[in-house]
């Protein structure tokens, strides 16, 4: 199901990726459950792409992000990273595959050691997996900070002495120091101004240009997704729920939690605003701890059936390139088959020609 | 007038900048050196420790006299130039004594601090960033806390007082065992800081940067966590200094430290206690002395400690 439809190779492959997080109860402090943070993901990135994560807070895309990084300890499920294995890796081993991957984190303040000089943070990852001396090592920190527009005078500073979008940069910097194919930024933008953002989204974008790297960019701004990301992928208490194109998503997205939140974009012209039609969600967000029965979905769905609080609906790919786990599609593409009629199509073919239709 | 004169120096060219480009990073602790030459009260402490230093040191040389001459018809003297600190009941030359004693005094301070400090520092990372860890060491120093000390200091003392001297000689077994239970008893409370103050980093952004960099868990520690500790410790260790002279002269006093004919300032202190009406000189040094050194390392502690945070310093 997941063979690509393009001949592009696939760096990171994530398979029913879960991570739960015990809940500690009574006396004894024994385990008596668990928050399902991320819960039975699938996805594949593919070189030199961009693959946007969006969802409201509290759904599970930093956890996402971190786990795929290996910074937790899964609880089930298969990370291939250049055709490597790292889900089950040990720490140790791990440590010789964190050149390849690295991490961009959300808050720029905390990111940062108070007490080591931006010369000293950048060249932190170099120390730790470079064989560079003294001399070289300071050069590359130099090579990188130009990389990422800051004065080379900077290096004795301390972060406290840089505004926000500097440290993103300083960030960025010690993200890069080790030639990484792979960035899981973790909303690098969410704490930085809006003028701020677009310097630092056109540096992660130039950045990609010149080093040809693969992002995992994982953002509440749909705006921003839709401006970086090549595919995007939607999630809510801690499934994805739709994941495509970027396009297709925005243009026509096929999940009922996807139109919804799409339904929210703010729309710049207030002639245009008037008339947008929003999808107003009731409810909260379920607990992960104790998510519904059947589809995550159903408590706040607009168009629940009566299939949804019994069966989760199955994650497959319902146009080509356009993952879905939703009920409404099922019974679209069963509909599809029958009509489709006798020649034994499978549900795939019978996407594919969907597709070519579209 | 302050605009006058911050105007040349206010507006270099941008190019000038670039002239000091390639200046190599500068090792930090010209930075602290220069925040902490700034405080001035840290300035003063250091310059009143290292004279202590220099007179419990140097000292002895210059005024050559035996601290244990016993001259009975000069006892109970004041101030003269044949004994500038005055004689003891005795007649032992007080300054004389003062040096010898400073030596010993500081000495166990010194060690004693440390030495509590480290165990303190180990105890408290370990049990802040190892969970497992956690549990039983806090529940050890639980126990350490709630153990009375004279009682404990007693057994050490009569158990290892004879083995250490006949290991060390007498004067380096009792200053050995002095600091150890000087430190077994004192590193609870940095222990406990700064395992608090490592919990509280631990889950810090930038620990988790470092793992995502790959950095094992024992250089995160080294440098990430010890540096951000630094503060409490240094409150602690220069607190701890202050406790250690006087529980060092407590112990003398109690006959569980020095023999009596060994000065110390503790010693010199409560041997002057039973003058003080007729003599006050006699306990007014040593405590003088005692409480000059416990300020002069407060105050090295607190500029340290701003020196050390690259927030402050610069401002």
């Amino acid at each position: 199901m997941s063979a690509p439809a393009r001949p592009r190779k696939k760096l990171v492959e994530v398979k029913n990726l879960k991570m739960h997080f015990p809940i500690a109860g009574g006396l004894l402090r024994r385990k008596v459950g668990a928050i399902k943070a991320v819960d039975d993901v699938s996805f594949d990135i593919y070189e030199g792409e961009t693959l946007g994560i969006v969802g409201e807070s509290g759904c599970g895309k930093s956890t996402c992000g971190r786990a795929v990084l290996r910074l937790y300890d899964i609880t089930e499920g298969s990370i291939r990273i250049d055709g490597t294995e790292i889900g089950t890796m040990g720490q140790s081993s791990l440590r010789r595959m964190r050149p390849a991957m690295q991490m961009v984190f959300q808050d720029p303040q905390a990111c940062l050691n108070p007490r080591m000089t931006v010369a000293g943070i950048i060249a932190e990852p170099l120390e730790e997996h470079g064989k560079l001396s003294g001399k070289a090592r300071l050069e590359r920190v130099f090579e990188l900070m130009d990389a990422v527009g800051l004065n080379r005078n900077f290096a004795n500073r301390y972060p406290h002495a840089f505004s926000g979008g500097q440290r993103q940069r300083i960030g960025i910097a010690r993200a890069l120091a080790l030639n990484p194919r792979f960035i899981v930024c973790d909303e690098p933008i969410a704490a930085l101004d809006v003028s701020i953002q677009a310097q630092v989204v056109n540096l992660l974008e130039k950045l990609q240009d010149d080093f040809g790297l693969t992002y995992m960019f994982i953002s509440h701004d749909l705006s921003m997704v839709r401006h970086i990301a090549d595919r995007v992928a939607v999630m809510y208490l801690g499934k994805i729920v739709e994941l495509a194109d970027r396009d297709a998503l925005y243009e026509r997205p096929l999940h009922p939690y996807t139109e919804a939140l799409m339904s929210a974009v703010p729309e710049p012209d207030p002639a245009l605003e008037a008339r947008v039609e929003r999808i107003i969600l009731k409810g909260d967000v379920p607990s992960p701890a104790n998510p519904p029965k059947g589809c995550n979905f159903c408590t706040r769905c607009p168009k629940v059936m009566e299939i949804c609080h019994r069966v989760d609906p199955p994650y497959r790919e319902h146009r080509p390139g356009h993952f879905v786990a939703c009920h409404l599609l099922e019974a679209d593409s069963a509909a599809h088959d029958q009509s489709a009629g006798s020649t034994g199509a499978t549900p795939t073919n019978t996407s594919i020609q969907q597709g070519e239709d579209a | 007038m302050t605009d006058a004169s911050m105007q040349p120096s206010g507006t270099p060219p941008p190019p000038a900048e670039d002239v000091h480009d390639l200046r190599p990073p500068r090792n930090q602790w010209w930075d602290v050196w220069d925040q902490f030459k700034t405080h001035k009260g840290a300035l003063a402490g250091m310059i009143v420790f290292i004279s202590i230093l220099l007179f419990v040191t140097a000292g002895p040389w210059i005024w050559a006299v035996d601290p244990g001459l016993i001259d009975i018809r000069s006892r109970n003297q004041g101030s003269s130039w044949a004994h500038p600190m005055g004689t003891d009941q005795l007649g032992r030359d007080i300054l004389a004594r003062m040096m010898y004693g400073g030596r010993v005094s500081v000495a166990v301070g010194l060690v004693a601090m440390l030495l509590g400090l480290l165990l303190g520092t180990l105890i408290g990372v370990l049990a802040g960033y190892f969970k497992p860890m956690d549990g039983p060491l806090m529940r050890l120093t639980d126990l350490f806390l709630a153990l009375p000390l004279l009682p404990l200091l007693l057994i050490l003392v009569t158990l290892f007082r004879d083995t250490l001297e006949g290991m060390f000689g007498q004067a380096t077994g009792v200053f050995l065992l002095i600091v150890f239970a000087i430190a077994i008893t004192s590193w609870m409370q940095t222990a406990r800081i700064v395992r608090g103050d490592v919990l509280a980093l631990k889950e810090r952004e930038f620990v988790l940067a470092a793992r995502s960099i790959g950095t094992p868990s024992r250089r995160i520690n080294t440098r990430h966590i010890l540096p951000n500790v630094m503060s409490p410790i240094m409150v602690s260790a220069t607190l701890g200094i202050a406790t250690a002279i006087i529980t060092e002269s407590a112990l003398s006093f109690l006959g569980l430290g020095f023999p009596p004919d060994f000065p110390t300032w503790g010693r010199i202190l409560y041997d002057g206690r039973d003058w003080i009406e007729q003599y006050p000189a006699r306990v007014v040094w040593p405590g003088v002395f005692i409480s000059l050194t416990v300020l002069s390392v407060n105050y090295i502690g607190d500029g340290l400690r701003d020196a050390l945070d690259p927030r402050i310093r610069g401002r």
